[in-house]
């Protein structure tokens, strides 16, 4: 799921539940799981065999 | 009435107890005195008026007839509403309903084992989700520093009363520097171990994989008293630790945002340790900018884990912000949490690494001062920084690794506030860093529980 489509659906499902002060939460969250995954995708290209020798390639 | 300037520590007392000089029932007195005269701190939810009473004549009795049970027979210590006391509630400092606990945590009873005596439970942020205690259905917890400033948190409450001279020793608990932010933002002393070490049974969990329990006093030989005794082995003194040490700074990152009294602080720390002969170098932690978002993909799924149901039943009772961070963590999808749980093996190995270079690592524990209560963002640098994120930034990093880590407070700065450094040790090696902390505990504090202890 990208990250837009997830922050879509979040922010939806946060309005529906009459939440609204959780949107800005949310895409607070979704820009710290950009980070998430762009250094998990940063360390699988760099291919660490300390901590990915595990991983199915 | 205050305890005596040469009274603070356990260290202090325990030899006047053991040899009758000093009754636990008039420590006892001495520390309810302090809590009824700083009751504005708001430092407890529960005092335990009577039974600490009955406990102490009980103490003093057996230590008369000859049976005293260590150092910590007699002494006044406080545990944080969130762990368990047989026969008290267990707040967490919620509205949400509470039941009474019917046993003691094990690190309560081992406490109790070692003859120590609950004098209450201790106020704290609300589930221990906040790094303030302002978030707490009893009220915030006020510096007594400066009542007008945050005790830090969560384990604000514990943190509060030993500064104001309520009780001798601690329990808290850290998620995220839940021991050692409220320690240094009150001029205490904070120990969270090795993950694991210490039995988190009994204690309401906020994250399974990042809370830890640990010890909270006046100075570090204390601290290591009540952390043998926390964790059920024979308690004595540890030594400090003997020789030259190698000192890790890990400058990116951890000393790129501080306040200016944190950097002078800290470098009035740095600059001592050299001058007593020991060396400290500049090191990096690689891949340390990753901390905050591994910990908050794991901190959030793992919180609304436990309060679940809970959150479905008494939305309403939970205070707002508290509740907020709850929902949030429903939203976090099963791929990141994995992702984050992938990505703190390889933070853990980096520390590891640094730890390789050097005896232990020394960075500054919180990059500001405590805050006045209220606040929701503090500048540092050019920018402003959400108060939680700033106070959580240099702790953080260490329960997602699991590493040991002890806070020292530094002498007040010229506003009149404490700042305080931390030194983390390598995993499972609680003892030695505690030995070491020792060893350079008056270069950093300027002497055992000189700063904090008794400043009701």
């Amino acid at each position: 799921m990208t990250i837009d489509d997830w922050l879509k659906a979040a922010k939806a499902d946060a309005e529906a539940r009459q939440l609204p002060a959780l949107v800005p939460l949310l895409e607070a969250l979704a820009r710290s799981t950009a980070a998430l995954r762009a250094a998990d995708e940063a360390h699988r290209m760099r291919a660490d065999p300390d901590t990915l020798t595990d991983i199915p390639s | 009435m205050t305890p005596a300037a040469d009274l603070r520590r356990i260290g202090d007392v325990a030899p006047l107890v053991r040899s009758g000089a000093l009754s636990p029932v008039t420590l006892v007195e001495m520390c309810l005195a302090q809590i009824e005269a700083r009751s504005s701190v708001n430092a407890f939810i529960t005092v335990l008026t009577d039974s600490a009473l009955a406990d102490a004549r009980r103490a003093q009795s057996e230590i008369r007839d000859g049976h005293s049970r260590g150092p910590l027979h007699g002494i006044p210590v406080a545990i944080k509403d969130l762990i368990d006391v047989a026969g008290t509630r267990t707040t967490a400092g919620s509205a949400v309903p509470a039941s009474e606990a019917t046993t003691d945590a094990p690190v309560v009873s081992r406490l109790r084992d070692a003859g120590a005596i609950l004098i209450g439970k201790t106020n704290l942020h609300e589930f221990a989700y906040g790094t303030t205690s302002e978030e707490s259905a009893f009220g915030p917890v006020r510096n007594p520093l400066d009542e007008s400033r945050s005790a830090g948190g969560s384990s604000g409450g514990s943190a509060a009363a030993l500064a104001a001279g309520m009780c001798f020793g601690a329990v808290g608990t850290d998620t995220g520097g839940s021991i050692r932010i409220p320690s240094a933002a009150c001029g205490t002393f904070g120990l969270k171990p090795s993950h694991g070490e210490l039995s988190c049974e009994g204690i309401v969990p906020l994250s399974l994989t990042l809370d830890h329990a640990g010890p909270m006093a006046r100075s570090v030989a204390d601290l290591g008293l009540l952390f043998q005794a926390m964790k059920g082995v024979d308690i004595q003194e540890i030594q400090p630790a003997r020789g030259r040490f190698v000192f890790g700074v890990p400058t990116p990152y951890f000393c790129d945002l501080l306040e200016p009294g944190v950097r002078a602080a800290f470098e009035q720390a740095r600059r001592t340790l050299v001058a007593a002969g020991h060396d400290v170098i500049d090191l990096e932690i690689e891949h340390a900018t990753w901390t905050a978002t591994v910990y908050l993909h794991i901190a959030l799924p793992e919180a609304t884990w436990y309060h679940a149901l809970s959150l479905e039943q008494h939305a309403s009772s939970y205070s707002p912000g508290v509740r907020l961070r709850l929902e949030m963590g429903k939203y976090v999808l099963a791929e990141d949490y994995v992702r984050a749980m992938r990505l703190r093996d390889v933070l853990r190995q980096r520390v590891d690494r640094a730890l390789h270079r050097c005896d232990a690592l020394l960075l500054p524990t919180l990059p500001i001062a405590a805050p006045r209560l209220g606040i929701s963002t503090v500048q540092l640098g050019d920018g402003f920084e959400p108060i939680r994120a700033a106070m959580l930034r240099l702790t953080q990093l260490f329960n997602v690794t699991g590493h040991p880590a002890l806070t020292l407070p530094t002498p007040p700065g010229e506003d009149g506030l404490p700042r305080a450094v931390q030194l983390v040790g390598t995993r499972q090696q609680t003892e030695h860093l505690i030995a070491i902390s020792a060893a350079v505990e008056r270069h950093i504090s300027g002497g055992p529980g000189s700063v904090g202890g008794g400043t009701g």
